[in-house]
């Protein structure tokens, strides 16, 4: 059997990205590791405590050898422009955890809105990557 | 802390027309979102997203007027002041020349949009934004 157990988010910047995941949405870091022999690759992981069993990989754009110079920039701009990717994330409610993210200074781009396939709302992490909250409430009918 | 490109802040100007297009927001409150003179965020934010931040914001408001017309039975007059539109008549010329079609027409093709309901709303706002339209088209954007 398949299953998921990592997918890697671009950060611009892995402290700043560590302190927003942990400090402002709650969640632990899985792994964080340095590697010096590596040019100090750092494999920076972290997940929601419920769910041991997936975790997002921040990774930081690199440099030489892995990637040119032009693409590192082409990247980082990409992620400025917040078309580097979308993480969807879901809660039992979607109004409390939207309360308690913003009394910890996440900035919601959406406040919680009912849709049809629930109440969603959204906000970015400081490199400019979305992340969805969404209280999924699947009609009867579907 | 490592430098930050200058994208990112024209990308909070973006959320801005993405989340406040409803109140009665210019260019001018979407350069101060990015914090920057509005003839440099002007051409900035042309640069980085391939439109002006005035077609950015229009289509954004005609896409949300749109999707009123296909799932509310909300008037005219009432959707296009919530989207954050104050005239009904360059509403409707606006919103004609890019749908080529009136909103009463447009919102007479479309049947109940239950198809949509299992898609994420803000893919649905992505993706169902329209490309914007004008009768100049060599000149537009430059004044805005």
């Amino acid at each position: 059997m398949i299953r998921i157990a990592n997918a890697q988010l671009w950060v611009h910047d892995q402290d700043e990205a560590l302190a927003f995941y942990t400090q402002k949405l709650g969640m632990e870091v899985r792994a964080d590791v340095t590697l010096p022999e590596m040019g100090d690759f750092r494999w920076l992981t972290v997940g929601p405590a419920d769910q041991p069993d997936f975790a997002i990989v921040l990774m930081a754009i690199p440099g030489q050898p892995v990637m040119d110079p032009d693409t590192a920039e082409q990247v980082r701009s990409l992620m400025a422009k917040g078309f580097a990717g979308t993480v969807f994330l879901t809660t039992d409610d979607c109004q409390a955890s939207y309360e308690e993210l913003k009394a910890r200074g996440v900035e919601f781009t959406e406040g919680p809105e009912e849709r049809p396939y629930g109440i969603d709302s959204g906000f970015r992490d400081p490199s400019g990557n979305s992340l969805r909250l969404t209280e999924v409430r699947l009609p009867a009918s579907v | 802390m490592a430098f930050v490109p200058p994208a990112r802040h024209l990308l909070r100007a973006k959320d801005a027309a993405d989340s406040r297009y409803f109140e009665p927001l210019g260019v001018d409150d979407l350069a101060r979102a990015a914090g920057l003179s509005r003839a440099h965020f002007s051409r900035e934010f042309r640069r980085a997203f391939g439109e002006s931040p005035h077609a950015y914001l229009l289509t954004r408001r005609l896409e949300r007027a749109a999707a009123l017309l296909r799932t509310t039975d909300r008037s005219v007059a009432d959707i296009c002041f919530s989207v954050g539109l104050q005239s009904v008549g360059s509403f409707t010329t606006s919103f004609t020349r890019t749908y080529k079609a009136s909103p009463t027409a447009y919102r007479a093709a479309f049947p109940p949009a239950s198809r949509h309901a299992l898609v994420p709303t803000c893919i649905l706002r992505a993706h169902g934004r329209p490309q914007h339209r004008t009768f100049r088209e060599d000149k537009d954007g430059a004044l805005n």
